[in-house]
């Protein structure tokens, strides 16, 4: 038997993020890099125990090696724990037709039972993708005194930027008339940031009912939502959020929102006692800075040894920036090394990225992107993780180099903006 | 092999002033997120010792708030794991511990109860790394009962402050002579033994009751003719942060030399220490940092030269801060000007203010309002 739990949170880190290109090639959104240290998920984590919700389904399908294996038994963020604590939740074959989850709401369906056992009042829906510092007893108590039976976080955004959304239109106290999924014409502004609360009992039928539905794709933006609020299945409310909130879903707005936090008042505080944020990290020494070498306006994580300059840039743990390299407006992640004499500039180089001397990254003409315009469309290059760039190229602006890329896959010295380098296997 | 570990953390290390007021010395906080007993607990966590006793006594309060249930050094474990073993009143009146022997005396029944066939014996305050398997391997090809760990010290080391050592040509101690006057040799005893558990439980038995307190000066020395005492060298970067304020100012200064980073960051494993959850550390726009070590949480928006910055310390705009020591939590304000100063944990400088050390390093005691 186990303890009760009054509130269970379950976050779906299942998504793949298609949008960040190969950054999310060998794992999941959730488990990308973020902040000099962090990686994404540990946001919606870390605000959960600070929040006082001890008891956390981690919902996960998309290349999840990485991200149980940072989460772990979730001993950074106080998870590991005799009742409750952190359990991953992957797709599982039962003798009912269990399988892949088909979408958000089917991904809840399957693991009814792990949030019946703790017989729960409420349940809060979460998703391991957004990077944002929320107390959600705020949106628990609001849904408690409005006595909803489900209640959505949500917040104005530009008008121009409503079709990515789900769109709530609302009464004045809050109570939600009606609700669009990305609409192409929105009705407001108001946009749910994809955290729900939900009375458990209240949710479960209607996960249950939806499950029935073959035309439903069992998604909760696209079908739960809409159906509770057309059908008057239940007292909806939008609960108005005014932090920081963001989707790093694009690699436009993962690279914007890591430069973010080098300014000096940055939106999301890291730095904020009360509300820290955990994560799993390799043990490092302090990081060292040499003599002339620059860190301007920058994080520059532990185990860095910084010899060259770095301007507006945030460097994560034990990356090297040898003498004379010059790194600008770029997110470098864990392990990576940037040879000395090269020129970084408006890039995202991913993990363990060994760049030769006298390497020119960033330099030229915004063009086209060859591979993927649609994942590849702003002057920000690209490196996947693992990847060798031989001395001596020159790189422009929006170029792809994928994952584990060698020297011989290169083609001549240039590559120009626009362009591409795969590995040839 | 099976191998206890222990721990000597109980001296206070008076030389260090102000610093040890609040704080036993293998509490001192090291280059910006260490404190010096991380490194001898690494070494022998890293060299598979999975139990491990620290002897505390001097005010062990941050002591013991550091190494917690040992959970960073992997030592939260159901066999073996971490014993923090103080001082205690029982039936036979037993109060403080006198010395090094008494120390182990008193504790016994770590002794009796584990079964571990060795005892590896450090010291808290000593800073070097390094794997301890290639000194155990020499203990048994010896054939030795006692291997003492020794080192040749150059002379940015004052010997008379040492127990030098006189080594035969197999490696056999001859004799031992504590902070002598006229040092016979440069090869200096570094405070680490290795030996059988019940040879030192015998030891132990032989000599505490009748007065024998210290291990070394009162058990080992008056016997290293009976017992085959041996020397096992030691090459690495090796210091003893107690000795003084200034051995404590230059072994912090000694990290932003790269061999020793090397050494002692990324040789013979890794260094362990408290997890503190702190965000990566934060250049501003106006910071200029040269030849530093910097932690997480600190917030760089002055200038900082030579000098090892401890976590979450804040060097505001215009502050300039030269050859320091700033710990952990500690603020130089706007247009403060800090040079040769040690400056202890969640202290400030306050604006333009001017604080240099001329001839001497000049230490500021933690929570200090300069």
């Amino acid at each position: 038997m186990r303890r009760k739990s009054e509130i269970v949170a379950l976050i779906l880190a299942g998504g793949q993020g298609t949008r960040l290109g190969v950054l999310t090639e060998k794992i999941a959104k959730p488990a990308v890099p973020f902040g000099g240290k962090y990686r994404i998920i540990d946001f919606t984590l870390s605000n959960t125990v600070n929040s006082g919700i001890y008891t956390v389904g981690v919902l996960t399908q998309y290349r999840p090696h990485i991200l149980s294996k940072h989460i772990g038994i979730g001993k950074p963020w106080d998870l590991d724990r005799k009742d409750g604590g952190v359990v991953i939740l992957p797709p599982y074959q039962g003798n009912k037709e269990s399988d892949w989850y088909k979408g958000t709401a089917n991904a809840v369906y399957q693991n009814i039972e792990f949030v019946d056992q703790y017989e729960p009042e409420y349940v809060v829906i979460l998703s391991g993708d957004h990077v944002y510092a929320m107390d959600y007893n705020d949106i628990i108590d609001f849904h408690i005194s409005k006595d909803a039976d489900g209640t959505i976080a949500c917040m104005e955004v530009p008008l121009e930027e409503a079709h990515r959304f789900g769109i709530m239109v609302t009464e004045i106290d809050g109570k939600i008339v009606e609700f669009q999924e990305k609409p192409s014409e929105p009705k407001s502004n108001l946009a749910s940031l994809g955290i729900y609360v939900f009375n458990w009992k209240f949710l479960r039928n209607i996960l249950i009912e939806d499950e029935e539905d073959p035309n439903s794709s069992h998604d909760f933006g696209k079908d739960i939502i809409p159906k509770i609020v057309i059908g008057n299945l239940g007292k909806l409310y939008a609960f108005r959020f005014e932090g920081y909130w963001k989707d790093v879903g694009t690699i436009h707005s993962y690279w914007e929102s890591n430069l973010e936090l080098t300014r000096p008042l940055p939106p999301l505080n890291l730095y904020d006692p009360n509300w820290k944020f955990y994560t799993q990290t390799e043990e490092m020494p302090p990081a060292f800075i040499y003599k002339g070498a620059v860190a301007e306006n920058s994080l520059v994580s532990e185990g860095c040894e910084i010899e060259g300059e770095v301007y507006d840039s945030v460097i994560f743990q034990g990356v090297r920036i040898e003498k004379g390299a010059v790194v600008r407006n770029s997110v470098v992640m864990t392990r990576s090394i940037i040879s000395e004499g090269s020129v970084v500039e408006n890039a995202i180089i991913a993990e363990n990225v060994r760049i030769g001397k006298n390497v020119i990254i960033g330099k030229g003409e915004f063009r086209e992107n060859e591979l993927d315009p649609k994942v590849y469309n702003t002057i920000i290059t690209v490196i996947g993780m693992d990847s060798i760039i031989p001395d001596n190229i020159k790189i422009g602006k929006n170029v792809v180099i994928g994952l584990e890329v060698r020297p011989e896959d290169f083609e001549g010295d240039e590559i120009p903006s626009g362009g591409y380098v795969l590995h040839r296997r | 092999m099976k191998i206890l570990g222990l721990i000597l953390a109980g001296g206070r290390g008076e030389n260090l002033g102000v610093l040890v007021e609040k704080r036993a010395s293998a509490a001192m906080p090291m280059f910006g997120k260490y404190r010096a007993i991380d490194f001898t607990l690494s070494n022998m966590v890293n060299s598979g010792i999975v139990k491990i006793g620290v002897m505390t006594q001097y005010n062990p309060r941050s002591l013991m708030d550091h190494l917690g249930s040992g959970k960073e050094w992997d030592l939260d474990r159901k066999n073996g794991g971490l014993f923090i073993l103080q001082p205690y009143v029982s039936p036979e009146g037993n109060l403080w511990y006198r010395g090094t022997a008494d120390a182990i005396y008193q504790n016994m029944t770590l002794l009796r109860r584990g079964e571990e066939d060795f005892v590896l014996i450090g010291s808290g305050d000593h800073i070097y790394k390094m794997d301890f398997t290639d000194l155990f391997k020499f203990h048994i090809q010896k054939g030795a009962d006692i291997t003492l760990m020794v080192k040749d010290l150059d002379e940015s080391y004052d010997l008379t402050q040492y127990g030098i050592v006189e080594i035969d040509e197999n490696y056999r101690i001859l004799s031992i002579e504590e902070k002598p006057k006229e040092p016979k040799s440069k090869t200096a005893f570094l405070g680490v033994y290795f030996m059988n558990k019940y040879l030192l439980m015998d030891l132990l038995y032989s000599f505490v009751p009748h007065g024998g307190i210290d291990l070394l000066l009162d058990i080992i020395i008056p016997n290293l003719k009976k017992l085959k005492v041996y020397a096992y060298r030691f090459d690495g970067y090796w210091r003893n942060i107690k000795k003084s304020i200034e051995e404590y100012y230059r072994t912090n200064m000694d990290i932003l030399d790269w061999k020793v980073r090397e050494e002692l960051f990324y040789r013979n494993g890794k260094v362990y220490t408290k997890l503190k959850d702190l965000p990566p550390p934060k250049f501003s726009g106006t910071a200029s940092v040269e030849n530093s070590l910097i932690s997480d949480g600190a917030i760089i928006t002055g200038t900082v030269r030579n000098s090892v910055i401890f976590r979450g310390v804040k060097i505001k705009a215009g502050a300039v801060v030269e050859n320091s020591i700033i710990m952990e939590g500690s603020t130089v304000e706007e247009g403060a000007v800090v040079h040769n100063v040690i400056i202890d944990k969640d202290s400030v400088v306050r604006e333009e203010k001017k604080v240099i050390g001329e001839k001497e390093i000049l230490v500021f005691e933690k929570r200090a309002v300069i």
